[in-house]
């Protein structure tokens, strides 16, 4: 047992990181696969995306406040400082993309003029005044910072996966909770 | 980040070499491209023959031409403004706020249904009726209705195989009527609506016209009880309906209403028909018999009028499945299909419109002819 591989992350951020990780793809695909249907699908995803998106944006209020107050464990200390930057960095992008995709969603059908409905009746409220330029504009960009939140959880998932399966640092076990070898 | 660095541990495990390296290497490679394909197989990229609405659209496009700033189909048309006065009899069959008795703000859109903004009026013997109803709630209730009794076609498929059978022969400028020909011969489904269409007259005036929705919906009831339907909007004014005379000229219908409101409102019925058990609510092709019962749910009050390029309908997106709760889309085909493709459209205009990069460009206008 070594410090390194036995640090881990707390449970509830266990718990969220796996939670919204599943959430997150989930998304990414309904995403791509609504806007690509012209079946009953085009439908119903949407209907999912919606609350689910919303459902992210609470959670990702949520885990950013459980992080701020348990730091996660320490990077090992050998670890390139290229990587380390790098892990630094897309961690901090996919948080600021877990709270931009709900939130630009929201502002592009407010823009858009449209009701921002939950379910049958459960309607938010606008966050952005009637605009097509600015419908135009968030629609596109929610369109491809989907994409790059796609990039960046690849990066993520092939990082995890290194951490896990070739440099055995413990890095992959201080989230799963499980000893990989 | 200020995290303290964590000496290396003594318990290193054994570095990697050879084989068991790239073996591992492979797997993590293997992981990311099942991942990357499964995610281009879901967005349709991998399926260059599957319909998508960007498909759909690029075909009515390819008819048509590109109007930057205009819708993609139903491009010529006029808005209007006016409210929904509910008679409180729908309430029995839709607990939607609409028909609870009281008025609704509308903003509307009368349409020559084609792609082209600049078409003649009586290029099409139909006309199209849009209404956003804003609901007291914040909910709100969109319909696109037609003026013609059923739809050629059933499926979102054979709709853009009609478009596809449509396209203008290069050489002509024409569509080929030996492919429009062929469609129809394997579209039997098309027979009620073609027999229609032989007859039909390109209406004076958008007010003389009844708008269908051709789609069938569900009202849910405030006991959860669902009734399928279909709607239609039936005009009380009657004067020019079925004149066999078409205006002459090419821009009449906004004149037209212009004319009639400014002597006053004009009015539609709002009838909503109720199905039979068995009644198809899938298949836009069949009318219901005409024996089922209609219930007068309230009266459609237009006051004014407005240019489209200006007016309140113009970024208004007629998504046919922006439902209140108590109306809910049916199993018909069409409907999604409807809204991922008005989606699509709307993207488009509204890019247009923001001068967006590789959207495009504006086109100077032809001369008005009105």
């Amino acid at each position: 047992m070594n410090y390194s591989s036995s640090a881990q992350f707390t449970l509830a951020a266990r718990v969220l990181h796996w939670l919204m990780a599943a959430m997150i793809l989930t998304m990414l695909f309904i995403g791509v696969g609504m806007v690509a249907s012209v079946s009953e699908r085009h439908d119903w995803l949407i209907r999912i995306h919606k609350p689910l998106g919303i459902a992210i944006l609470i959670l990702a209020v949520v885990r950013l406040a459980v992080r701020l107050r348990h730091p996660p464990p320490p990077l090992p200390v050998d670890l390139p400082p290229l990587q380390k930057v790098a892990a630094l960095a897309s961690h901090w992008l996919l948080y600021a993309l877990m709270f931009a995709m709900p939130l630009i969603g929201w502002a592009m059908l407010s823009a858009g003029g449209y009701p921002v409905m939950l379910s049958e009746s459960l309607r938010l409220p606008p966050i952005f005044p009637v605009s097509p330029v600015a419908f135009a504009v968030l629609r596109h960009a929610h369109a491809w910072l989907a994409v790059l939140l796609f990039l960046t959880f690849l990066a993520h998932m092939s990082a995890a996966l290194y951490h896990g399966l070739i440099r055995r640092d413990g890095v992959l076990s201080s989230m799963t909770g499980i000893r990989l070898r | 980040m200020n995290d303290p660095l964590v000496p290396t541990p003594s318990g290193k495990p054994a570095r990697l070499t050879g084989p068991a390296l790239i073996g591992r290497f492979a797997v993590i490679g293997a992981v990311v491209a099942v991942t990357v394909v499964a995610f281009c197989y879901v967005g349709g990229w991998l399926a260059p023959q599957r319909l998508t609405p960007a498909r759909l659209i690029n075909q009515l496009q390819a008819n048509a031409g590109v109007f930057p700033g205009y819708r993609r189909n139903h491009a010529k048309g006029v808005c209007v403004t006016g409210y929904f006065l509910s008679s409180g009899q729908a309430q029995t069959y839709s607990d939607a706020q609409v028909f609870a008795p009281g008025r609704t703000p509308v903003v509307g859109r009368f349409a020559v249904p084609a792609g082209d903004p600049y078409a003649s009026d009586s290029s099409v013997p139909f006309r199209s009726m849009a209404l956003r109803f804003a609901l007291a709630n914040g909910q709100q209730w969109r319909t696109g209705m037609n003026s013609m009794p059923v739809f050629p076609v059933t499926t979102p498929q054979a709709f853009y195989d009609l478009l596809k059978a449509q396209q203008p022969d290069p050489a002509t400028g024409k569509p080929d009527g030996a492919k429009v020909g062929a469609f129809f011969a394997s579209h039997p489904e098309a027979a009620a609506f073609l027999g229609w269409v032989k007859t039909a007259k390109p209406s004076a005036s958008f007010a003389t016209e009844g708008y269908l929705s051709l789609n069938a919906f569900v009202f849910v009831d405030a006991n959860g009880v669902r009734h399928p339907v279909r709607w239609r909007m039936q005009p009380e004014s009657t004067d020019a309906a079925g004149d066999a005379a078409t205006p002459s000229g090419t821009d009449y219908l906004d004149a037209d209403l212009t004319r009639r409101l400014a002597q006053g409102p004009l009015r539609w019925h709002l009838l909503v028909t109720l199905a039979n058990p068995g009644d198809p609510t899938n298949d836009a092709t069949k009318a219901w018999p005409s024996d089922r019962r209609d219930i007068d749910a309230g009266t459609l009050v237009l006051e004014s009028t407005q240019p489209q390029e200006s007016g309140p309908c113009r970024d208004i997106n007629y998504d046919p499945l922006v439902l209140p709760a108590g109306i809910e889309a049916s199993d018909d085909p069409l409907l999604p299909a409807r809204s991922a493709a008005y989606a699509t459209s709307y993207l488009r205009r509204t890019s247009e419109e923001a001068h967006l990069p590789g959207t495009a460009a504006a086109l100077p206008k032809p001369e008005t002819k009105l």
